[in-house]
């Protein structure tokens, strides 16, 4: 099976604090890591290759330092790592940013099976995987917490089987192939970097592909190839009425009771 | 190449964009800033310079459409067990002020098998029109052919704002279609407004983990789509008498469906509901939540028992489920849900933004906490400060024997 994996260098938002003072981000120490749930994309494309054989490539777009990321996905034993960066890719929402990985993908070349994650964790939009699918005309399943089934190839038809997760429950779907996939955390617990690879990709080569490499057409990436755009960023500030309420423990309990009855909620 | 704007006269050299950029794209040379390779235009840094010094570049690009021949505020009415998903409702409900305000229609795209009752449904939760795909082959949601249908219905009719609740089948429905019509589309809106100025809507929305909100923009593409959680936004009271507001309205369209729409590439075979109970938080009118103030899985135990005692629901933060205390079923946060009960009790919760986000929306929020300075505070409208263990025995105890 050809197998690509999509990735996405991100910073770790959930060590990112606020500076009360300004109300801004505080940035510094802030690591940037591999999105979480791109590593689970990355170890199920990995645990199909075991089944199946075949190859798994990973694909990222994003600055230069994104280089280290996908060092730590061949050091996981990815057979091939491609970056697409150009500053002509830059501020890209999440359209100019799936038609770009879309372009870089058709440049790759035939696969089986793209699979990403459900979301990134500092946009959170879970946009981009679906959009690769349209872009590429290829069908796509979101959520999925198991991959039940793969029938590489039938008189049909390759097709894939999952569970997908829903409101209430799991339904179990099914795609032809070359579909693509966004899963979930618990579709798989990613393993560590073994030592052969990690030798290997110290010296492994990464394919990094600019503008001029991709059959892209301009008005799709970067700035001009994004409907939406921030108005303003802003930390959300809390000023509700704040009534303390002070004395023991049973005080305070007798003074929230009491105004709870008062609202008809106690 | 667009970058972000500096005006050297008004850099004061504070490093206040350094500290802010979440992509730590800025640098300071020679006490400027210089705006880096990760840069992604978010203008963070812009929001925070106290000197107004850092400027997003203007939007180069000229409108794609022409934006006046698009009208009309959509909302995808989504089916779940044969009954539209209650987030449908609020988003009519919010769809109805954008609206009045902007002098459009709202309309519904109901897309399925076996409609009945559901365009007079819609139409009482104040839909002007009903747009109707009524086929076997859309009796269960598949991404395709619900995009194709959509996609035509929209390049026909051409509406304005096109709005999906981000739940499981609107966060894979709404890119796709979005991709297919090469437009903007805003996931998880917690706010929607219309700018005064350019007519635009205005999509709110929390980014970085919840750590903050950005207003997005589709300034020059049509329609503008958007997403919206279940619980943010609320319905209208149901009306449909004659002469009532919603009184002529509900006009059914139904649309064309050819064939080549009809195609999918995937199947649905089966559903599994979830072993463990149904935690229906999102309706819970009172909600105790626990958080690791708590100190220990058998001290959660007690806000169980308050829950149970005041009638209403059970939640957590992210860290407790973190620690197996309780299933992630009742985790309330930005990766958990969103919630908006008439009373949120929070015990031991610190009050991070990521919290904050799934809760903020509560009518009555109290906090309980140890800790005065604990951010849950400045949300609160009640707060205890003290022994979190202490505070829910006696409240238990009193509500007792009360």
């Amino acid at each position: 099976m050809r197998i690509i994996a999509c990735i996405k260098q991100v910073p770790d938002t959930a060590e990112v604090r606020i500076d009360r003072e300004t109300n801004t981000l505080i940035r510094e120490g802030v690591p940037s890591i591999i999105n979480p749930f791109d590593l689970n994309a990355v170890e199920e494309g990995l645990l199909l290759k075991e089944r199946f054989g075949g190859t798994v490539t990973v694909i990222s777009m994003g600055p230069p330092q994104v280089e280290t990321a996908l060092r730590e996905v061949l050091s996981l034993g990815v057979d091939q790592a491609v970056l697409l960066c150009d500053r002509a890719f830059a501020g890209a929402d999440t359209l100019a940013t799936s038609y770009t990985l879309a372009a870089g993908i058709k440049k790759i070349g035939s696969f089986d099976l793209i699979i990403c994650g459900k979301q990134a964790i500092d946009g959170d939009t879970a946009q981009v995987g679906p959009e690769i699918a349209e872009w590429l005309d290829i069908p796509h399943l979101t959520y999925v917490r198991n991959i039940d089934e793969v029938f590489p190839a039938e008189p049909a038809g390759a097709s894939i089987t999952v569970s997908r997760l829903v409101e209430g429950g799991y339904l179990q779907a099914s795609a032809t192939l070359p579909a693509l996939l966004t899963v979930l955390r618990e579709v798989n617990e990613p393993r560590l970097p073994s030592y052969r690879a990690s030798l290997r990709a110290r010296t492994q080569g990464i394919t990094i592909w600019g503008v001029a490499d991709l059959s892209a057409d301009p008005e799709h990436i970067g700035i001009a190839g994004s409907p939406t755009r921030v108005s303003r960023v802003f930390v959300p500030e809390y000023d509700r009425q704040g009534q303390c309420f002070a004395g023991s423990p049973e005080d305070q309990a007798k003074a929230l009771i009491a105004t709870l009855r008062s609202a008809g909620l106690a | 190449m667009p970058s972000m704007k500096l005006f050297p006269d008004k850099c004061g050299g504070c490093e206040e964009c350094v500290s802010s950029c979440p992509y730590d794209a800025v640098t300071m040379r020679d006490g400027r800033p210089v705006f880096g390779d990760a840069c992604n235009l978010c203008g963070a840094c812009a929001e925070a310079c106290p000197s107004g010094a850092i400027e997003r570049p203007a939007a180069t690009a000229s409108p794609a459409v022409d934006k006046t021949s698009y009208r009309g505020i959509w909302v995808f009415a989504e089916i779940r067990d044969g009954r539209l998903a209650r987030v449908v409702l609020e988003l009519l409900g919010e769809g109805r002020k954008l609206a009045d305000q902007t002098g459009q229609n709202l309309c519904a795209a109901l897309l399925g098998n076996d409609l009945g009752t559901l365009p007079e449904e819609l139409a009482a939760y104040g839909a002007d029109r009903v747009f109707l795909a009524e086929h076997s082959a859309l009796a269960v949601f598949r991404d395709e052919p619900y995009a194709a249908v959509l996609a035509a219905a929209v390049n026909q009719y051409r509406p304005s704002i096109l709005l999906f609740g981000a739940t499981a089948t609107g966060r894979s429905l709404a890119p796709r279609l979005a991709a297919r019509l090469r437009t903007g589309l805003t996931a998880d809106c917690t706010g929607l407004d219309i700018d005064r100025g350019s007519g635009d809507l205005l999509q709110t929305r929390p980014a970085f983990g919840g750590n903050i909100l950005a207003t997005i923009i589709t300034p020059n593409h049509r329609p503008q789509m958007a997403s919206v959680r279940p619980g943010v936004f609320k319905p209208l009271q149901r009306d449909d008498h004659p002469g009532a507001r919603f009184s002529g309205r509900g006009e059914v369209v139904r649309l064309n469906i050819s064939d080549d729409l009809l195609t999918a590439r995937t199947k649905v075979s089966g559903f599994t509901a979830e072993e463990t109970e149904t935690v229906n938080l999102e309706d819970a009118s009172v909600i105790v939540a626990g958080g690791r103030g708590l100190g220990s899985a058998g001290n959660f135990a007690l806000v169980e028992e308050l829950a149970g005692l005041l009638g209403g629901a059970v939640g957590a933060s992210r860290a407790v489920v973190d620690e197996g205390w309780i299933s992630y079923a009742h985790q309330i946060g930005q990766t958990g849900k969103t919630v908006a009960p008439r009373l949120y009790i929070a015990c031991g919760i610190s009050g991070a933004v990521q919290h904050l986000a799934g809760m903020q929306g509560a009518e009555i929020i109290v906090a309980i906490n140890k800790n005065p300075e604990a951010p849950v505070f400045k949300a609160a409208t009640f707060g205890l400060v003290g022994d979190v263990v202490q505070i829910l025995k006696e409240l238990i105890g009193q509500l007792k024997t009360g």
